[in-house]
């Protein structure tokens, strides 16, 4: 236990679904380093490369076509909101991963305006990552990622890129953006990952 | 203690049967001097600022974790033009910069765009005002949104493009940009910035608060 703030004593929320140290917003706050970048949907595209140059791609249309999951899950920024029950709308990685070869263990996601961001391959397949482009039965807005932004939400929520163009897939964990300014380079809400 | 201009602390309160909450907090302080600073803007319907406001006395230990971030950041090694814009509570990691500025030998020119409600909401209103006149590589502007001095040219409203413009390095200086505020200010700024030519690259942003129903 850390050191006791006397009198305090909190908003004593005891939500099972919080991890340690989060609060729940009904609110849902943007946090991005930079401008949010405009992708016509005509030049959007999603890609994966592997270890042997092989390059996959799909465009909006080719994306849509795919298999559409409804996703309910809860959400956890690294600065301490949490938000409940979010439902979303998306293709499964497992889906986009059907036709890759790869013995890579890790993934680097690329953003449309060079936000970078990586995530083990083990996190993202098995039911556990997306490609969300709806988020509430509207269209993913362009603040939260618009047109489309990767959702893997059992880690904390910038892994979750906004602006997803696509996964290149790597034999070696290599830190992204936030994980090359001080944040822990896995990110696990439960065990509370938060910094390097 | 050591930080960087403009990063932030996690302050973390724990109740006496293990409950805890954690905040992040841009620090204000420049990191030369032995103090970390931070300014706290109390939510009626806050869990921690509140009690932070009210509750804690001189003496109480705090658990912090950082200082952390090492992108909204201003280095005296930088020797950009910086164009600091924020909005209400925002101007606190600007700040920070703004006196890491002043203790270092770095003269490259400095500029704060304020946007707040009245004059009576301007955070650190002295010290800005005394290192607007006094000092030569600062300038500060305001935007009053609700109410104005007393006095002053123009009529209380929401910051515009080209009001904005208009009192900011041009683009064609390459200021190093950052903004923070509330994410439908900075959704705003940034996309006005982009429109008007500032690079991408150029310009850092902080948001805090919810998105307000901007697309």
């Amino acid at each position: 236990m850390g050191i006791i703030s006397s009198g305090f004593r909190g908003r004593r929320s005891e939500n099972p679904a919080l991890p340690p140290g989060q609060h729940e917003t009904q609110d849902f706050p943007v946090l991005t380093a930079g401008p949010a970048p405009l992708i016509p949907i005509d030049e959007w595209e999603f890609f994966i490369t592997t270890e042997n140059g092989l390059r996959l791609s799909w465009s909006w249309n080719e994306f849509l076509a795919l298999p559409q999951e409804e996703i309910t899950k809860d959400i956890h920024c690294v600065t301490s909101w949490s938000k409940l029950g979010t439902v979303w709308r998306g293709v499964s990685l497992d889906a986009l991963f059907e036709n890759v070869e790869t013995t890579s263990d890790f993934a680097t996601a690329h953003s449309f305006g060079g936000y970078t961001t990586n995530v083990p391959l083990w996190d993202l397949l098995g039911g556990k990552a997306w490609v969300a482009w709806e988020f509430d039965g509207e269209p993913l807005e362009r603040a939260h990622g618009g047109p489309a932004r990767l959702l893997v939400p059992h880690l904390y929520f910038w892994k979750s890129a906004k602006w997803i163009h696509g996964l290149e897939l790597t034999g070696e964990d290599v830190p992204g953006f936030w994980e090359s300014n001080g944040y822990h380079l896995h990110g696990n809400p439960w065990r509370e990952e938060r910094y390097s | 203690m050591g930080h960087l201009a403009g990063q932030h602390i996690d302050l973390r309160l724990t109740a006496d049967d293990g409950y805890t909450a954690i905040r992040s907090y841009s620090v204000a302080s420049t990191g030369m001097d032995e103090h970390l600073e931070i300014t706290v803007d109390e939510l009626s319907d806050g869990e921690v600022s509140p009690y932070l406001v009210r509750d804690l006395a001189v003496g109480d230990r705090l658990e912090i974790r950082g200082p952390v971030g090492g992108w909204f950041v201003w280095r005296p090694s930088n020797v950009n033009r910086v164009q600091l814009i924020g909005g209400g509570s925002g101007v606190v990691p600007l700040m920070s910069m703004i006196r890491a500025h002043q203790a270092s030998n770095n003269e490259a020119p400095f500029k704060l765009l304020y946007s707040l409600k009245s004059p009576e909401a301007s955070l650190y209103r002295d010290e800005l005002r005394r290192l607007d006149q006094e000092s030569a590589k600062l300038m500060v502007d305001y935007v009053y949104t609700r109410s104005t001095p007393e006095g002053w040219p123009v009529t209380p409203a929401r910051l515009a493009s080209d009001t904005l413009l208009a009192k900011i390095f041009p683009a064609e200086e390459n200021p190093d940009v950052f903004v923070c505020g509330q994410t439908v200010f900075v959704e705003t700024v940034a996309d006005w910035l982009v429109m008007a030519g500032y690079s991408r690259e150029s310009i850092k942003t902080e948001r805090f608060g919810g998105t307000g129903g901007i697309r």
